[in-house]
């Protein structure tokens, strides 16, 4: 792991790795999309709004997706110190905070015509409203520590706070079973799928594209964290050099 | 009893803000590199 730490190396890999996740992401999302919207048939029970499923669904599992990076990376931080992890880190959280919003902004979309409401304070509900102000609270820490650490990563208190945070993930997955809910349970499990494939398929390919993006977006904002520690610590050899 | 709602109407405004909302994001995060790795340039020059 350690073998990527070096940021040189990583901007050399970051330089072909972004427009291929972004280009190919873009495109395979587009296709996706277009393939729900308009070659899927409409579902028995939910008619048409079944196609926002093809939104809703990606960018629930990028939203939950983001703040395991967040987490792994903090956890990278914090034991092996590895220098591009914190960075890692404070990149994913605002395309997870993206995600997590366009997640409960389509979910009321559905909602509103399948079951009636825009809006229930049930555990899946409410818990995946928690983990978007769960990552405002991440980006405004990292923000405000990331100089107690090597200058560019989130910080040690961010790093603690992504960990202690991800504990709301296993709740989000099983909220749906564990309590009453007016979301239904996983159709989706390790091996299994109730969906038809008519369905199944223009969802694994939706997600696959917008993992893409989520990839080639986390990567243009590491990249871009990185040429402003490079560029701060420049101007601040210039000013020791003068003084 | 069950409400006449257009479900288009509900498909196309979860299409627009999904697909919206992330060429936005695409959009600043490539705006943000793009201007950071100007003022690396800059400051090499210094």
């Amino acid at each position: 792991m350690h073998g990527f730490a070096n940021p040189a190396r990583f901007l050399r890999i970051a330089g072909w790795l972004t427009p291929l996740c972004l280009l190919g992401g873009v495109g395979i999302a587009a296709a996706a999309l277009a393939w729900g919207l308009f070659a899927a048939p409409p579902d028995r029970l939910m008619g048409d709004t079944v196609r926002i499923l093809f939104i809703h669904v990606p960018a629930a599992w990028l939203g939950m997706a983001g703040w395991m990076t967040i987490a792994i990376a903090g956890l990278a931080e914090l034991v092996w110190r590895h220098p591009l992890a914190g960075i890692a880190a404070r990149a994913a959280a605002v395309p997870g905070a993206v995600f997590t919003a366009l997640c409960l902004v389509t979910g009321s979309l559905w909602g509103r015509p399948a079951w009636g409401t825009w809006w229930v304070w049930d555990g899946r509900l409410t818990s995946m409203l928690i983990l978007l102000f769960l990552y405002f609270g991440y980006i405004a820490l990292a923000d405000a520590t990331r100089r107690d650490g090597d200058g560019g990563g989130s910080g040690r208190v961010a790093a603690i706070f992504g960990l202690v945070g991800a504990i709301n993930i296993p709740i989000i997955n099983r909220s749906v079973v564990w309590w009453n809910s007016l979301h239904q349970p996983a159709s989706i499990t390790l091996g299994k799928s109730t969906i038809d494939m008519a369905f199944l398929w223009p969802l694994l390919a939706a997600t696959i594209g917008f993992s893409l993006i989520f990839g080639g977006v986390v990567l243009m904002r590491m990249r871009a964290i990185l040429a402003d520690i490079q560029a701060e610590a420049r101007l601040r050899r210039k000013a020791m050099v003068d003084a | 009893m069950r409400e006449a709602l257009d479900e288009w109407a509900f498909v196309t405004a979860a299409y627009v803000v999904g697909v919206g909302g992330t060429a936005l994001m695409i959009a600043w995060s490539w705006l943000a590199m793009r201007r950071a790795e100007k003022r690396r340039e800059r400051s090499r020059e210094l």
